[in-house]
């Protein structure tokens, strides 16, 4: 697959990241090393292969509907770069 | 030209469960912003989310009752997109197994025209959080207490061509999810949302338009207006030579329009892989068939129930049985009291009356079907009649658990008056003064009887047994005309 700097671009759009002329470029040969490196997995015949949900073989982790305490607000908000006594602050997104 | 209009439905349904889907904080509705929050619902990094056994039940007894092949293994994706409601930047969802699929459901509409709508998938996923925007500065905050609440999203084929469906499908899945007990499905309180797909063609073409998809739409009402809207709206433009674009539109309830989302002007790009932190989810047969057998009586079957072993109507039977709550009343009231068509009476003049009046919901109704009984026990012994009845009944339904209907009917003075003799007494007096109406009756205006007996009962304060102020009045005029 190939890493341009228009897909760099894509991507950081994607995830509201604000990226310069010189990060492009430097995600552009970090990012083309990574899924080259992955591309060797593609070498590998896996005709019979069923896909991989999970890495342990297990189903059903489940647990019954029973409530417990939640967190203290303060404990949810302090890790937050902002916010108010009762909540997150974020930039205003209005649709 | 005449256009058809096709619309898809995807109905978002928070199911009631205790708890979230992902973690233990409890699913409680309203609350102080975010103080129904833990780590794992508010997506810190580490945190590790379990899924909830109720969730799976309910979703899988929601796919069966709408006749859903049920996925017997099944997996979540992770739908990624960054936006403040979601606090892990993606959403836990099914893509590729969804639970269910390839369901139906049959409708009668509201003009008796039945109507099969395919459903394409159900899937499991979690609920956003609340944005609460500042009105002066430039800030939103989140309020992540829905974030994690279980939903499942119910996918239908194109198959609605009217307005009139899309009501009878919804209603159908209300009264279904009550009836299992799995949602309360209130569109006002957001436990039910419907997003509408809608495109228009010219009528017998066989391709599809280029569809728009409305959200926000919170009410039956409002998908009456919003689709009327949005349909008028693509019409319009292909008839002046434009065309339509594909795009999200938001329903704005107070200006009756709807508007494109500007958010979702960028092209949808989820990028879904799978949830690597869920393992899969598989259901054996018998499980389906432990919930298949505990399956509850629906509508449909109820109504034609009604029909065979309590003599109603179908049209009353469908609303009755339609919700829970109402065919509880009904069923046990007439349990007690063995008087079908009277309870029937009631429920659908009276409560009926109460709910477009006065916005009485049915699941509000507090009125205890002893109490109903024990109501329409008096009025079937003719203690007091129907008229009187209305007053009685409605002081009873707003009253408190401890209304007492005898003490009401006492203080009042409402019980019925049946003596003949007072009875055709206040006959004699109406006759005599009004000679102007007896003049007209003699002459052949024979509706005029209504006008006496309507005069008569209310010298009577409406207490008196009309079947004997009926016979009354008709006797005392046919003696008149002998004269």
């Amino acid at each position: 697959m190939q890493i341009t700097n228009e897909l760099v671009s894509y991507v950081a759009n994607l995830s509201r990241i604000k990226l310069d002329e010189n990060e492009i470029s430097e995600m552009q040969s970090q990012m083309s090393e990574i899924v080259n490196y992955m591309d060797i997995l593609n070498q590998l015949d896996t005709e019979n292969i069923e896909p991989l949900s999970h890495i342990f073989n297990i189903t059903n982790v489940m647990r019954d509907d029973e409530v417990r305490d939640s967190y203290e607000r303060e404990e949810i908000l302090k890790n937050a770069p902002a916010h108010t006594e009762e909540a997150f602050i974020v930039p205003k997104t209005v649709d | 030209m005449d256009w058809e209009i096709v619309m898809g439905l995807e109905v978002h349904v928070e199911l009631a469960t205790k708890t979230k889907i992902f973690c233990s904080c409890t699913t409680e509705f309203g609350g102080a912003p975010n103080t129904h929050c833990c780590p794992v619902c508010t997506g810190m990094p580490g945190t590790l989310p379990i899924l909830n056994k109720q969730v799976l039940e309910y979703a899988v007894r929601a796919g069966l009752a709408l006749n859903c092949d049920i996925t017997r293994y099944n997996k979540f994706d992770r739908k990624n997109y960054f936006y403040p409601d979601l606090p892990k930047a993606y959403q836990i969802s099914q893509l590729y197994l969804p639970f269910a699929q390839n369901g139906h459901v049959d409708l009668k509409t509201k003009s008796g025209k039945d109507v099969t709508i395919r459903i394409h998938e159900i899937h499991m996923e979690e609920d956003a959080g609340k944005l609460v925007h500042s009105m002066f500065g430039d800030a939103t905050y989140p309020d992540y207490n829905r974030c994690g609440v279980p939903l499942i999203e119910i996918v239908s084929e194109p198959d609605f061509r009217e307005t009139e469906e899309v009501i009878a499908y919804l209603a159908k899945l209300k009264s279904t999810f009550e009836y299992l007990g799995i949602s309360d499905c209130k569109m006002e309180q957001g436990s039910m949302r419907a997003d509408v797909n809608l495109s228009v063609r010219p009528k017998g073409s066989k391709e599809f338009g280029t569809r728009t998809e409305m959200k926000n739409i919170n009410s039956f009402k409002s998908i009456e207006r919003a689709i009327a809207f949005e349909s008028k709206r693509q019409i319009a433009l292909l008839e002046s030579g434009e065309r339509v674009i594909q795009e999200t539109r938001r329903w704005d309830e107070n200006k009756g329009k709807t508007f494109a989302m500007r958010s979702k002007e960028n092209a949808q790009d989820y990028r879904y892989f799978p949830e690597p932190d869920i393992p899969p989810v598989s259901i054996s047969e018998e499980e389906i068939q432990h919930y298949i057998s505990i399956c509850p009586e629906f509508a449909d079957a109820k109504a034609k129930r009604y029909v065979s072993d309590f003599g109603l109507s179908e049209e009353d039977a469908g609303i009755i049985a339609g919700s829970k709550y109402f065919a509880q009343l009904f069923e046990k009231t007439v349990e007690l009291c063995n008087d079908p068509s009277e309870v029937r009476y009631w429920i659908m003049t009276q409560i009926l009356y109460f709910m477009n009046e006065r916005n009485v919901q049915p699941e509000d109704i507090k009125l205890a079907p002893e109490k109903f009984a024990q109501f329409v026990n008096i009025v079937k012994a003719g203690r007091i009649n129907r008229q009187v009845g209305k007053t009685v009944f409605e002081n009873m339904f707003f009253g408190s658990d401890d209304f007492d209907i005898e003490k009401f009917i006492k203080d009042n003075e409402l019980e019925q008056v049946d003596d003949s003799e007072l009875i055709s007494k206040t006959v004699q007096n109406i006759i005599e003064s009004n000679p102007k109406a007896v003049e007209q009756y003699k002459s052949g205006q024979t509706k005029i009887v209504g006008f006496f007996i309507g005069q008569v009962m209310k010298q009577l304060k409406g207490k008196a047994n009309p079947a004997s102020v009926n016979k009354a009045v008709n006797d005392a005029l046919e003696n008149l005309k002998e004269d």
